[in-house]
Formats: C-alpha cells, sequence, structure tokens
C-alpha cells in the first residue's frame, strides 16, 4: 500500500506544483497573449470527450439496451471527436508559433558532395579483380530469381501437368445418386424442374461430381452429332460448374408458356453464362466460352440413370489448352 | 423576388412529380378489368364464369383450352395456380407473353373466391396448399433454400435478375403464396414437386422467408438491407468529403 501512497501523492505534485516559484531564465520561443476564450473552449471540449467515454461505459454496462452498437459507437465517436477538436484549438490557438523563412539549397549547391559520394563509391571497389565475371554472376542470380518467380504462371497453361483438370468421377454405368443418397429414376425427372446429381461412392467434393439433370421433350432436342443416345426420353445430364469462373449453377429458367417466352436455359448465377440444354450445352448469352459439358446417361433395367461414360469435355472453368483435352473416367 | 417565387413553386412542383409519379403509377392496374354487374341471386360459379368470360377468355380461351400464341390451357391447374396468380394480382396480364409482375387486385374477396372456384372446375387440378411454417425449422429452412432458391431470389429474399427475367422479392409474399409458387414455378421459375421438395422441408422453407422479412439484424441499423452499399457511401461521401475538408484546411494553413 505504500507505493500506492506514494503515487498519489506524486500525481498530486505533479498536477498542483510544489508552490515554489520557478526561476526565470531567457525564453527561447517569445510569450504570446493568454487567449481565456480558447482555453475555456479545450476544458469545455475536453470535458465533453470524458462525458463520451463515461457514455461510452455506461452503454456498454446497461444490460438490455436496444440500439447498442450505435450508442457505443457514438459515444466513442464524440468522444474522439472532442479530444481531436481540442487538440486542434490547442495548436491553432494556444501554442505560440513562429514561422521561419530561409532559402532552399538548389541543386548546383550539392555539385562537390554529389561528386565525393561518387568517388566513395568508385573508390570502395577497389578489392575486386574480376569485375566482369562478378556482374555476370549478378545478373545470372538476379535472372534466376525472377524467373523463380514466374514459375507460377505455368500453372495457367498446360505445360506441366493437367490431369487434375479433366478427371472426373465418372465412367460407365456408375449411376446418378440424388442429394439424399437415393438413386435417381428416370419415371421420377419430370420436366420443368431440375435435379442435383451425383456419381454413386464417389467423393462429392470433386469439381466433376455435381450434374444438374433436366427432361425436356425429345423433340425440342438438336444435340451435336455424335451424341445421339445421350438423352433417352429428354433426360439430359450437363456438369453444375460453369465453365467460365467455376462457380455453381444454380438456376434453371423454364418458360411456363413456351410460344411467347424464353427457351429453357441454365443460368450461372455469378456472371449470367446461359447455357441451352437442348443444344448440347451451348452458351447463348454471358462470358462463358465453351459450351457446359454433357454426361451422356442410360436408363437401367429398374430404371435407374446410370452415366453411359464421362463428360463431352474437360469440366470447370476454362484454361490455355482446355479445348484440346479430354474428360477422363473416373 | 418574382424569380425566387417561381423558382421555389417550381421546385415544389418537381418534389411533388418525384413522389406523385411512381405513386400514381404503382396504383395503376396491368390492365382494366372488365366486371358484370352480379344480381344478388348469381350463384358463384356463375360470377366466375362471368369474370373468367370478360378478363380470361381472351388469352386462355373458352373453358381453359388456351389460345396458341397468346396464352397456355387452363384446364387442370387447378385452384392452387388460380388462387396465385389472382392474389398476386400477377393476372389478368396487360400484354400477353411479358413477365407477371404483383401488382393491385383489383378483384374483391368474394369475385376472387369465385373466379379461383371457376377455374378449378375446369379440370381435376391439385388444390390451394397450406403451409405450416410454425412446423418447420428456420435453420433447415436455410438450408433449403440456399440450395433451391437463392440462386435467383438471393439468399436475403430480396430477388436478382436473370437473363430474360426478374426474379421477384419474397417480402411482399404470403407463406400461402410462396408454397404455391414453389409447386407452380410461375413464368420462368423451375417448379418443385413433393419428391424434390416435400411438404415438411417446404413448411422450413417459408418459416425461413418469414423470418428473412424481418430478421433480428445484430449487426446494427440495417439501412435498407442492401448490403455494403451504405457502409460504402458513408466511406466515400461523408468520410471522404471530411478527408477533403481536412486537406483544404491544412493546405490553407500553410498558404498563410
Amino acid at each position: 500500500m505504500r507505493w500506492l501512497k506514494d503515487l498519489l501523492f506524486a500525481g498530486l505534485l505533479f498536477v498542483l506544483g510544489d508552490g515554489k516559484p520557478v526561476e526565470a531564465v531567457e525564453p527561447i520561443v517569445p510569450p504570446g497573449p493568454p487567449d481565456r476564450r480558447a482555453e475555456r473552449i479545450v476544458l469545455a471540449l475536453l470535458g465533453l470527450a470524458s462525458a463520451g467515454a463515461i457514455g461510452f461505459v455506461v452503454a456498454y454496462a446497461v444490460d438490455p439496451l436496444p440500439h447498442r452498437t450505435q450508442y457505443l459507437g457514438l459515444a466513442l465517436g464524440v468522444s474522439l471527436a472532442s479530444i481531436a477538436a481540442a487538440l486542434l484549438i490547442v495548436g491553432r490557438r494556444l501554442v505560440v508559433t513562429e514561422e521561419l523563412a530561409g532559402p532552399y539549397p538548389g541543386r548546383e549547391d550539392h555539385a562537390e558532395d554529389r561528386s565525393a559520394v561518387e568517388r566513395i563509391v568508385a573508390d570502395s571497389g577497389s578489392r575486386f579483380t574480376r569485375r566482369g565475371l562478378l556482374k555476370a554472376g549478378a545478373a545470372a542470380a538476379g535472372g534466376a530469381l525472377g524467373l523463380a518467380l514466374l514459375a507460377p504462371l505455368t500453372a495457367l497453361g498446360p505445360v506441366f501437368s493437367t490431369t487434375p483438370f479433366t478427371a472426373t468421377p465418372w465412367r460407365r454405368g456408375r449411376r446418378l445418386v440424388g442429394e439424399d443418397g437415393a438413386p435417381l429414376r428416370a419415371a421420377d425427372i419430370e420436366q420443368g424442374t431440375f435435379y442435383t446429381a451425383f456419381p454413386e461412392g464417389a467423393d462429392r467434393e470433386a469439381m466433376a461430381a455435381p450434374v444438374i439433370v433436366v427432361r425436356l421433350d425429345p423433340s425440342q432436342l438438336h444435340l451435336p452429332p455424335g451424341r445421339a443416345g445421350w438423352a433417352p426420353g429428354g433426360i439430359l445430364a450437363y456438369s453444375k460448374i460453369c465453365t467460365h469462373a467455376g462457380c455453381a449453377i444454380a438456376l434453371y429458367r423454364k418458360p411456363t408458356f413456351a410460344a411467347r417466352e424464353p427457351r429453357p436455359a441454365f443460368v450461372c448465377p455469378c456472371h449470367y453464362s446461359t447455357f441451352d440444354p437442348a443444344t448440347g450445352g451451348t452458351v447463348i448469352f454471358g462470358p462463358a466460352g465453351r459450351p457446359l459439358p454433357q454426361l451422356p446417361v442410360t436408363v437401367d433395367r429398374s430404371g435407374v440413370l446410370r452415366a453411359a461414360g464421362t463428360f463431352s469435355g474437360p469440366v470447370g472453368p476454362s484454361w490455355w489448352g482446355v479445348r484440346s483435352r479430354k474428360a477422363q473416367s473416373g | 423576388m418574382q424569380a425566387v417565387v417561381t423558382r421555389r413553386r417550381a421546385l415544389v412542383g418537381w418534389l411533388l412529380a418525384l413522389v406523385l409519379v411512381p405513386a400514381a403509377h404503382a396504383g395503376l392496374p396491368p390492365s382494366g378489368i372488365v366486371l358484370p354487374r352480379p344480381s344478388p341471386h348469381t350463384t358463384p360459379h356463375e360470377l366466375g364464369l362471368q369474370l373468367y368470360a370478360g378478363n380470361c377468355a381472351r388469352c386462355h380461351g373458352s373453358a381453359g383450352s388456351g389460345v396458341p400464341n397468346e396464352g397456355p390451357p387452363l384446364a387442370g391447374v387447378g385452384a392452387r395456380a388460380a388462387d396465385f396468380y389472382l392474389r398476386t394480382g400477377y393476372m389478368p396480364l396487360a400484354q400477353s407473353g411479358e413477365q407477371p409482375h404483383r401488382s393491385r387486385v383489383l378483384f374483391t374477396t368474394r369475385e376472387l373466391d369465385a373466379l379461383v372456384g371457376y377455374v378449378a372446375s375446369l379440370g381435376h387440378g391439385p388444390p390451394v396448399p397450406r403451409p405450416q411454417p410454425q412446423r418447420g425449422s428456420v435453420a433447415r429452412g436455410m438450408t433449403l433454400f440456399a440450395q433451391h432458391c437463392a440462386g435467383c431470389h438471393q439468399i436475403a429474399t430480396e430477388g436478382g435478375y436473370l437473363p430474360g427475367a426478374v426474379a421477384p422479392p419474397l417480402t411482399g409474399a404470403t407463406p400461402t403464396q410462396v408454397a404455391e409458387a414453389v409447386r407452380i414455378g410461375p413464368y420462368l421459375m423451375p417448379h418443385f414437386s413433393e419428391r424434390a421438395i416435400s411438404n415438411r422441408q417446404l413448411d422450413s422453407i417459408v418459416a425461413y422467408v418469414e423470418h428473412a422479412r424481418r430478421p433480428a439484424d445484430p449487426g446494427g441499423w440495417a439501412i435498407g438491407r442492401v448490403g455494403p452499399i451504405p457502409e460504402g457511401l458513408i466511406a466515400w461521401f461523408v468520410a471522404g468529403t471530411a478527408m477533403i475538408g481536412l486537406c483544404l484546411l491544412a493546405g490553407g494553413r500553410l498558404h498563410r
């Protein structure tokens, strides 16, 4: 407790002073006229700052308090703004200032210093005997480091392995299961709605795992050549991953009255890439640069949908050389 | 003085126009409706038939047979679709083929009941669903909403856009209308069967939509719930102006 008493006493002495007159010395800064009004304003602002800070504590303590976040912000804001204003007034009105003007030295004034620095640099190299070789070595190190920094760029192109980009968990005969894990039955697939399906017994988090399944009127289909039999009964399956930026295609628009409304389409919610399921997933709007990969499906004897192979192209966002690659079977 | 008064009048006129023109526009019906003059003895079925003949038959054909290139057939859509399209003001539509949108309902409750009953009598169709959001779970509803609905309507149920259509905000939809829309799939929206979304799951979705209309806003004032836009506005306009003011102040001091 003794140290507490000493501390209190020292604090009091610091605030009140010891009463002895200060020895008069010649001032460095000429004294300015007192400004009692500015002092009062500063005191008022400091008081406001204290009130705001106490208000913060009160708002923090009172429970329950509606709009507490706002009151806390307001109290702290008032406190900080008052302190800032008080400091501004102290700086502008109460601290004695004087401005000193002098010429700024120009460039030529440093000519001697500059030549001295140049000579120091030149003289410091007296220990080097094989300057050319050292310069070449430094250039090689710098160049190699630059190359190392550029190396990750190769991930954008097919220079190294692109197998992970083309791998899919789909292969001939794999069943399509819904989000609940139950196999999708062809008879349950209705027109005018869409289903998300996954490969049975495979990692659902893999990029090429999720597919969207829809049913269209078989007479409306105009699939590219070579895809005969890919859509039994008009049931179509496409990768759910947009070929633009890799978002999940969560939108399926379908007309209520086909004669007067836009045709069925998959829409990616990120950048509105729009794909036509009737023509093999071709892009009809938006920034995607290549069609949505289609998964050929068949209906087995028990009426369950199964993959009839793997996708028509690599799944996921596009990269250099994507068009020259094929999707792999998992 | 005269010029000042004129300018003030012009300003008031502009302000009034700003307020009144959208108000008047919002109040306008999508199209006029034809109202029969029923006697107290007209049965609901007859009233429904008269209203149908006056307001629906031009596009949907007599007895709901549909008109090619004008409107789809209504035989078999049931009370569910009629209830949804009429009580949201989606129908009657001003122009065939345009997207229906929520507007003032011009029929009285009696006329609506009669018309819904008449359309339901045109064929064997589903009844009006009766969702029970109090049986559902908001948390489960949010997961389902994110899975099936948020792609278009946004997780905050504020609606959105997609090529060719506007996904309407769900803030004005009643629980029944949400359930109806899920089952029907109005305009470009896909419909969801009971196999895709069970009635129990639908209860949860409706509970979430109800919750999202009045969220708790734990972060403070929502300021219109338009996301980071208000914060950005304050940062750019309030803080930015203050910074410029400070710069001018500091610069002014240097010049003096």
